[in-house]
């Protein structure tokens, strides 16, 4: 037994000689600079609007509600701040944070740069299900429930289809997803068809387009358990996660519990994504795009990847957003931003990535 | 005996007749044993049935006197080195300490200690000068060693390794071979396949030959590899090479 362990005086020698260049299990600098930067860009979109604000009258109102009483400013601020900015502001980081997060989780789960959060019907499947609540003339949390629950019945419907096909495929249910997701959106398309063509139809494009334009404070608080758990879930799960990469059968024979390990994963990111969809409708492109801006700040190492795109994820939709509700007259829906600034972002960073991968 | 398997039966449907039948294997502490046998006869589907990705219909396998029930439990004394393949951007550092896993505790990421065991593990293949650069940089010895590194990280009592030299060039598979005998030296029991019987040779290896899901021949290179005993197993003529007594080469003849 002893002679095939590494043994202490052996260690002490090793890590004298060789550990003070490679010793680096976090790195605290960068994730601290990711979190002020997103506090920063937080507070800067706060100040954007019809009613200018400055960063002490915001930093002076939010104080003053941690404390309990009301600020010196009067109350039509506090009100600007409080019930309009601040629950539009954490509606983007909570979004972000999590289509990154999931989009991360599942390109490492399914071995693919291409993998995103929508890879299982998530999107497809929250889609139909907030049109079928609009058709039906529910709204608030009543919508937000329907797709909510849309996009975990895509999720699992997927799921099960590829335990029926084969156990343990990551292919089968990359291919159940899809046929999953455009299941869902057919049936999408048939309820904008029979839709009111006068306002229930426009509702739901709008909605599909995707916005934080709506973001209340109670949408906040139900999706934000399901968004954070989600996302501590697998950022406690990071390690197992990355041993993954190595392939099913390798990291089985390295003690990981393959199969349930991947249904929580599955489990996990789903929920995020699904909370992140039922506030701002279907936004794309964010959980594709963010993972590969992480791994070009912060290295290959999933570990590290995951909470920097979290983080990344939450400053990136904040100045999205912010584009959206500042560049024209109008507001511009959110998923059209993130697909036109995505689309040339992502060229960008496969250009810079593709040395990783070929 | 660090690993015994016996009445090992597989068979891939229940109606279909057995791939493996009733294999029995014996390996020591500190000794190598070299499987061999014609492409399509088992060898890689023996080797998963032991480290776990096949289930085996029949037989035990007991790793110092003990069956494993769990994956982890299995991780900490049978370490697996598969075929070297080079999609990965991982560090060498980082790779290598996936090997700890099962050393882990739940949740936990890798500490000091399990950094200083990568490092020892990668210096031990004589490769820790390449600790940060990323796998799919290096060459193909070298991902082969790393691997080694891995499973060593994971403190193991038997080493489960599939065609370790396959499409390596002659240096490095000396290389992989060098370090197979000094892991043996140092107390590692190691099974591993081959197409290369003086491999076995080389390294002073015992040999099993498997063939129609039997074990045929079984014991030291030396005494087992003969030039009709190979002609057989792979159903073409095959010259063993002696020098001063010893068998050093097998030739087959075109």
């Amino acid at each position: 037994m002893t002679a095939n362990r590494i043994n202490t005086a052996e260690r002490r020698q090793a890590h004298a000689e060789l550990t003070p260049p490679t010793y680096r299990r976090h790195r605290p600098g960068s994730m601290m600079a990711m979190v002020l930067g997103v506090g920063g860009i937080a507070i800067f979109s706060m100040r954007l609007g019809h009613y200018p604000l400055s960063s002490a009258a915001i930093l002076d109102v939010l104080w003053s509600s941690l404390i309990g009483q009301d600020s010196a400013l009067g109350s039509a601020v506090d009100n600007v701040v409080l019930a309009v900015r601040l629950p539009r502001v954490l509606a983007a980081i909570l979004v972000g944070a999590g289509l990154s997060s999931a989009g991360a989780a599942f390109q490492t789960l399914f071995r693919n740069p291409l993998a995103s959060p929508a890879i299982l019907g998530v999107s497809a499947g929250a889609g139909f299900g907030a049109a079928l609540a609009m058709l039906l003339s529910a709204g608030g949390v009543m919508l937000q429930g329907a797709a909510f629950a849309g996009g975990i019945v895509a999720v699992s419907s997927a799921v099960f289809i590829a335990s029926r096909l084969g156990r343990g495929s990551v292919l089968l249910l990359v291919l159940s997803g899809l046929v999953v997701s455009a299941l869902f959106q057919a049936l999408t398309s048939a309820l904008k068809f029979i839709a009111d063509p006068l306002n229930v139809l426009p509702a739901i494009v709008f909605w599909l387009l995707g916005g934080l334009g709506q973001v209340s404070l109670s949408d906040l608080i139900y999706a934000s358990p399901f968004a954070l758990g989600g996302i501590a879930v697998l950022f406690l799960l990071r390690w197992p996660t990355q041993v993954l990469e190595a392939g099913d059968d390798e990291a089985k024979t390295m003690g990981i519990s393959v199969r349930p390990l991947r249904l929580v994963l599955i489990a996990a990111a789903t929920l995020t994504t699904a909370a992140a969809i039922s506030i701002a409708g279907t936004v794309g492109w964010v959980g594709l795009l963010v993972p590969h801006l992480a791994r070009l700040l912060v290295g290959q190492t999933y570990s590290v990847v995951l909470p920097a795109s979290a983080l990344l994820g939450a400053g990136y939709l904040l100045i999205v957003d912010d584009i959206c509700r500042s560049a024209f007259a109008t507001e511009l829906p959110l998923g059209i931003a993130t697909a036109v600034l995505g689309a040339p972002m992502f060229v960008v960073v496969l250009m810079r990535a593709r040395r990783q991968w070929s | 005996m660090v690993l015994t398997v016996e009445g090992l039966v597989f068979r891939h449907a229940p109606v279909l007749p057995p791939v493996l039948n009733d294999i029995d294997l014996m390996l020591a502490k500190g000794e190598i044993l070299c499987l061999l046998g014609p492409n399509g006869t088992g060898k890689t589907t023996l080797l998963r049935c032991l480290i776990g990705t096949l289930r085996a219909e029949r037989g035990t396998i007991r790793i110092d006197g003990k069956t494993s029930s769990t994956a982890r439990q299995l991780a900490r004394k049978m370490a697996y080195v598969p075929q070297a393949s080079g999609d990965s951007a991982l560090s060498l550092l980082d790779t290598v300490l996936m090997g700890r896993t099962p050393h882990l505790r739940p949740l936990a990421l890798p500490g000091r200690r399990d950094h200083d065991i990568a490092l020892m593990a990668l210096s031990r293949v004589g490769i820790e000068r390449l600790a940060q650069r990323a796998f799919n940089r290096v060459s193909g010895g070298e991902r082969q060693l790393t691997l080694i590194a891995r499973a060593l990280a994971q403190e193991p009592s038997v080493f489960l390794m599939d065609e370790p030299t396959a499409s390596l060039d002659l240096g490095n598979q000396t290389r992989v071979l060098r370090t197979l005998r000094d892991l043996a030296a140092d107390g590692m029991s190691i099974l591993f396949t081959s197409h290369q019987p003086e491999h076995a040779l080389l390294i002073g290896a015992r040999v099993a030959t498997l063939a129609d899901g039997r074990i045929a021949h079984s014991g030291p290179a030396r005494e087992v590899l003969s030039g009709e005993m190979l002609s057989d197993l792979y159903r073409t003529s095959i010259d063993v090479i002696t020098l001063h007594g010893t068998p050093v080469a097998c030739v087959p003849r075109i």
